[in-house]
């Protein structure tokens, strides 16, 4: 059913008609629009049976989430940034403990400095942890994504993540095809655990393992995310035929057959690196994009196939791994193993920062030209950096940047004495 | 709700595309929020804000002075601003000047509000406004859009002061285009 | 032949022993029917307070329940002990999480059970004091805030014990422990740190708070099996001695715990929504020194160069606490003690 509606509002509706009998929620920007339609449907008695519970904090939410599943309910919640790193313990505990919890994350940069606005670094963080991470392109994907994260989750006996842009989809208001409920019990049975606490047969979960063991359970985590290679496609394109439309899978090309240059990026940023490869093209570039859409399990060879025809590899990443430079570039790398000499890493987005079509049109021209260093920062103030670094070469400071900054510049607040 | 969301329901009510955004999510209510709308024929891939636009609808002419919003306007641009003063009165006159003059207009939305509401909500007021001075989008479109949002009296109150407002703006294209 | 009654005066505390008793009145343990829900083979220390308090918690919980019992357990020594993989000595449905999350995955399993319609099983978290009123803290009070249907255990051996006995905010004033040595101006923990938990509780209105030790064990049993009666948040502090962290014989561990309570430092009560409603008496006040004296982590309040005012602060708190929850009987026998009297005894050694 079409419907013009808020991103998070729309994921609300998604997540119902999975019928979760357990969210637990703690309010954090951008999602928190997410967990109210939630909460409404419960209080108003259109989604039940289930349990809305408010939690005093993000690490409570995924305790919560944690017993829910392990007594053999189906959870979510969903958190953003802080909220994210704040649950990180539960967060391992969870995919330690093959819970097949689904949670929103809804992009946001990690502070310090705060910052409320959209950028991968919450997900990056915690792209070690053992949970699947799927990225949506757009709000259609992000309400689709939900549907196949349940299923997916379930059957591998894993925690997954949806991680979808703050505020540039979570706040957009666009046009939604909802599934039909019908359609969505057909393709998402009921959950139906591995192991459960349930007084009829009695488990013990979460004991100590010790060196004797704990690498082998180690590795059968990571085998059961290279089985999430393989169910990930099946999964989209029993999607494909049940509700007509694509979302999901490992990889999304665009115009990439015959291109020279490749730009491989996640999430929304997709939409608009599409009209400006079309704008290039109309101009004589060969040029595509790359999509990824499951970056945990990475798809090594699925990115290393799409990627074969181009000389030339512009990762876009709205994150920065300090001390190093790219992250999703150097998953990427990986993939390309003797060919990774072709990728160049751009810094874009983050914090917020809106990533236009002309900033891209300005950068990959340079990109085409073999103009931009391996590590790129598009749209950086140099000025605005290197008098600070000037300025910090002269005079030590201690403390943060953003509020030396304003010091040295000689801002009122900085001087009050 | 803002204007910019309810435009866009207005036009995916036309059949069209339509992609609305806060271009700061508000962390605290009350903080000034600038929101873009943008409508096409097709799916809209591009994310954006909109900083060319092709029409501006101004809620709160005291943030004239905070936010540079005629940047980037198409000189053939939509300008509607929620005043009962008159461009001149709010000191863009020569700014103005440069444009349309049949596509830019002042409307006391507040008033019209405050008249059918009883509140000065000047959202639904600007968008039947904005349907009478620019073909974009339908008074009757935006009078359905204000009914998906708003149930029962509300909504009929919100319909009739759109009406209103696209009386308002109709009247004085005519008397203009007649001085 | 005439009959004469016998006065146990130990009755309050049924130590006669079980075979004497009514069936009806006898401990959960007593029973060959009993769950055994926490099996031998665990790797408790000898003369563990936790195991023992642990043991008889669970099984009267089985038993008020019909079996039908879930249990999150917080990291520590209860979970470490109890769970030497693949080994495990429990017998029910049992999950270990994180250190401080214990309350939150019990709520959770509490939500799961309701959601599916099973409100015959019943949810039990234990966690000792470290992550009950430190690491924990946050999630209980949460629990507590929304009443989730959780008896919440709270096993007290007054530090962390499992990682080498740290002061956490439940250890005594005064007591050493491996962050709070017995050495400087003030030695041990200090005074004026820390927090009452079981207050807190009470503070949050919740339906049941009580506290309990291991030297009145029929007396835990009967709480457990109260709190099971209720719904809603239901907080039980139990009081644990622990032989290598208080450095005190394995075999003194219930006497030690009986001396907490009858020297007033470990009032035992219940209460309901925030009012207490029943307190057990001190049957025979005994000075704090009786009860500090057999630890070692008291031993610097002993002996030569020991400052006599610590000794008399914590009488003077054991006596706050008789005052407050009135924990004399009405007809106390000779023998006790005024604070004044408790000085005297209290005075170190010559």
């Amino acid at each position: 059913m079409l419907e013009q509606t808020e991103g998070s509002r729309a994921v609300a509706a998604s997540v119902a008609l999975c019928r979760p009998e357990v969210i637990c929620a703690y309010p954090i920007s951008p999602q928190t629009h997410i967990v109210e339609a939630l909460g409404e449907m419960v209080k108003s008695g259109a989604l039940a049976p289930c349990e809305f519970i408010n939690v005093e904090s993000e690490f409570a939410a995924m305790s919560v989430a944690i017993g829910a599943s392990a007594a053999g309910a189906r959870a979510y919640t969903a958190t953003a940034s802080q909220g994210l790193l704040f649950m990180a313990e539960a967060v391992y505990n969870a995919s330690g403990l093959g819970l097949p919890i689904v949670m929103t994350v809804a992009n946001r940069a990690i502070g310090a400095p705060i910052n409320i606005w959209n950028d991968h670094s919450d997900a990056m963080s915690q792209r070690d942890c053992g949970w699947l991470q799927l990225f949506a392109e757009t709000n259609q994907e992000a309400v689709d994504l939900h549907i196949q994260a349940f299923r997916l989750g379930e059957e591998l006996s894993l925690p997954v993540m949806v991680c979808m842009d703050g505020f540039i989809l979570t706040h957009a208001y666009e046009r939604i095809d909802l599934p039909d409920p019908a359609r969505v019990d057909a393709f998402l049975p009921r959950y139906e655990p591995r192991q459960v606490l349930d007084p009829a047969e009695p488990v013990s979960i979460g004991a100590m393992v010790g060196p004797e063991a704990f690498t082998e359970v180690r590795y059968l985590a990571h085998a059961r995310q290279m089985q999430a290679l393989e169910r990930i496609p099946r999964l989209a394109e029993e999607f494909r035929a049940l509700f007509g439309r694509e979302a999901g899978g490992l990889v999304r090309p665009y115009c990439t057959d015959d291109a020279e240059t490749i730009v491989v990026a996640l999430g929304s940023v997709l939409g608009t690196l599409k009209d400006v490869v079309d704008e290039m093209r109309a101009d004589g570039a060969r040029i595509g994009v790359l999509g990824i859409n499951s970056f945990r399990p990475f798809p090594l060879d699925a990115v290393r196939e799409a990627l074969q025809p181009a000389r030339r590899i512009v990762v876009v990443e709205k994150n920065l791994a300090v001390g190093i430079g790219g992250i999703v570039a150097s998953n990427v790398k990986t993939a390309l193993g003797a060919n990774s000499r072709r990728v160049t890493t751009v810094i874009a987005g983050l914090g917020g920062r809106a990533i236009t079509k002309a900033g891209l049109h300005r950068m990959l021209r340079d990109a085409v030209a073999d103009r931009l260093d391996a590590l790129h920062f598009m749209d950086l103030d140099w000025g605005l950096v290197n008098r600070q670094l000037e300025r910090e070469r002269a005079r030590r400071r201690t403390g943060p940047a953003a509020e030396a900054i304003l010091r040295d510049v000689g801002t009122v607040a900085a001087r009050v004495s | 709700m803002t204007a910019a969301e309810m435009l866009s329901i207005a036009a995916f009510h036309e059949g069209r595309h339509a992609q609305a955004f806060p271009s700061f999510g508000s962390e605290r209510t009350g903080a000034p929020v600038v929101a873009f709308c943008r409508v096409d024929d097709k799916p809209i891939r591009l994310r954006e804000p909109v900083m060319e636009p092709d029409a501006l609808i101004v809620q709160d002419p005291t943030l004239l002075l905070q936010v540079d919003v005629f940047q980037g306007l198409s000189p053939a641009g939509y300008v509607l601003i929620n005043s009962s003063r008159s461009f001149a009165q709010l000191g863009l006159g020569e700014l103005i000047g440069r444009l349309r003059a049949d596509r830019v207009l002042t409307v006391p939305a507040t008033e019209l509000a405050l008249k059918y509401l009883r509140r000065p909500l000047p959202n639904a007021v600007l968008l039947g406004g904005f349907a009478a001075i620019s073909s974009e989008i339908s008074l009757a479109a935006v009078v359905v859009s204000i009914r998906a949002k708003f149930k029962g009296a509300v909504a009929d109150a919100n319909a009739a002061a759109a009406q209103a407002a696209f009386d308002f703006v109709r009247r004085e294209r005519e008397e203009l285009s007649h001085a | 032949m005439s009959q004469s009654s016998v006065k146990f005066y130990q009755t309050g505390t049924f130590t006669v022993g079980n075979r004497l008793l009514a069936p009806e009145v006898r401990a959960v343990q007593a029973s060959g029917a009993r769950a055994n829900a926490l099996n031998s083979g665990h790797r408790a220390c000898q003369g563990c307070g936790e195991a023992l308090g642990a043991r008889y918690a669970m099984d009267a919980a089985m038993r008020a329940t019909g079996s039908r019992l879930i249990a999150a357990n917080a990291t520590g020594c209860l979970e470490v002990f109890s769970t030497p993989y693949p080994e495990t000595s429990w017998q029910i449905p049992w999950i270990h999480s994180l250190f401080g999350n214990a309350a939150a995955v019990a709520t959770g399993i509490a939500a799961a059970l309701k959601v599916k319609g099973r409100n015959d099983v019943r949810v039990v978290a234990q966690g000792g004091d470290g992550g009950t009123t430190d690491i924990g803290f946050g999630c209980l009070s949460g629990m507590f805030d929304r009443n989730d249907d959780v008896l919440y255990i709270c096993y007290d051996n007054e530090a962390y014990m499992n990682t080498g006995v740290q002061r956490s905010s439940a250890t005594p004033p005064t007591a050493r422990t491996a962050t709070t040595p017995a050495i400087g101006v003030r030695p041990g923990n200090v005074f004026g740190q820390g927090k009452n938990v079981p207050l807190i509780a009470m503070a949050h209105g919740i339906p049941y708070v009580a506290t309990a030790t291991v030297a009145q064990l029929h007396d835990l049993e009967d709480k457990v099996e109260r709190a099971m009666t209720m719904r809603g948040a239901r907080y039980l502090h139990v009081l644990v001695p622990c032989p290598l962290g208080w450095g005190a014989a394995s075999e003194d561990t219930i006497k030690l715990a009986r001396l907490a309570q009858e020297s007033g430092l470990f009032p035992v009560f219940e209460a309901e929504y925030g009012e207490v409603t029943s307190v057990s008496k001190i049957r025979r006040q005994v000075p704090v020194a009786d009860y500090l004296r057999p630890q070692r982590r008291f031993a610097h309040l002993f002996g030569r160069g020991a400052d006599p005012e610590s000794l008399a602060h914590l009488q003077r708190i054991a006596d706050r606490n008789i005052r407050r929850f009135g924990l004399l009987r009405d007809d106390a026998p000779a023998g006790v003690w005024t604070a004044e009297q408790a000085g005297e005894r209290n005075a170190p050694a010559a």
